[in-house]
């Protein structure tokens, strides 16, 4: 295998994941934390496919195109929610969603 | 030769990246961030080739550069211009440092947790022949091996079209209505 092992891949793939999670922590915008997830998805996505080469097997690139249709549906649930939100004229903020709350 | 220029596009696309990851999460305009998120799938895309995974990194480009992110600039679009603060403004928060701290102790535990269990064997990658990972490949395991998660998955997407249709309709509804 030319270029880099696959440690240089988890390296990758974990600081990628730890960037999407700061970006759910840190931002209020709905909008923003669905695309950090789709970042923290695909930090997965790359170990995933790093693996399979790792053993010399294709399961882990079957794993992540089933990984890559459950984040579009994800996507299309999230969009529709913040769709609703913004045609009731919600402000877009997780922090002020808080009818639920008991 | 052809070593050293994998390292070149390796490091190339990891620093893209990376880049565009801090980008999507710092940019306080939705659609800037949205476009970013392109720039890191596409750089995805290069490194899922480099580890032979070819149709896989086609899929990415169709699929997430394509599809999902047209959808995104869309909503975005239509939702109109609401720019919000950046994460850095205004000082350290609580809630900042808290996330910094969480996101530190993620990162070093998956390092250490590589270090200690898997750290000799992560650099001998098996063998592979030259049809790994192309589409012929992926089409026989998905239709022998792994047809239940070929089946699950076309339901799950039936259910989030079901889902999406179902929400956009209510949300058509006048504000003051009582089915809502």
């Amino acid at each position: 295998m030319h270029g880099p092992d696959i440690q240089w891949y988890v390296v990758l793939s974990a600081i990628l994941f730890t960037i999407g999670a700061l970006g759910v922590m840190l931002r209020r915008n709905p909008l923003i934390i669905l695309l950090s997830v789709e970042i923290m998805l695909n930090a997965a996505n790359l170990l995933l496919i790093a693996f399979s080469r790792l053993h010399g097997r294709e399961d882990g690139q079957i794993f992540a195109i089933s990984v890559m249709a459950v984040a579009a549906s994800e996507v299309v649930v999230g969009l529709g929610l913040i769709v609703a939100m913004g045609r009731r004229h919600v402000e877009l903020d997780v922090d002020k969603l808080r009818t639920l709350r008991g | 030769m052809a070593n050293f220029l994998v390292w070149c596009v390796w490091f190339v696309a990891g620093f893209a990246c990376l880049a565009s990851a801090l980008a999507v999460v710092s940019f306080s305009n939705p659609f800037y961030s949205a476009l970013a998120l392109i720039g890191n799938l596409a750089s995805l895309a290069v490194l899922y080739l480099l580890l032979s995974g070819e149709f896989v990194a086609a899929g990415q480009v169709l699929v997430y550069g394509g599809a999902v992110m047209v959808m995104f600039l869309f909503v975005i679009a239509y939702l109109g211009d609401r720019t919000d603060e950046s994460p850095w403004s205004g000082g350290p928060s609580w809630q900042v440092v808290g996330a910094v701290l969480a996101g530190g102790a993620i990162l070093a535990e998956v390092i250490v947790v590589v270090g200690l269990a898997a750290g000799g064997f992560l650099s001998k990658p098996a063998h592979i022949e030259r049809s790994f990972g192309s589409p012929e490949q992926i089409g026989r395991l998905f239709l022998t091996d792994h047809l239940l998660a070929f089946e699950i998955t076309s339901i799950v997407l039936l259910v989030a079209a079901v889902g999406g249709v179902v929400l956009g309709a209510h949300a058509r509804q006048p504000e003051g209505d009582a089915r809502a």
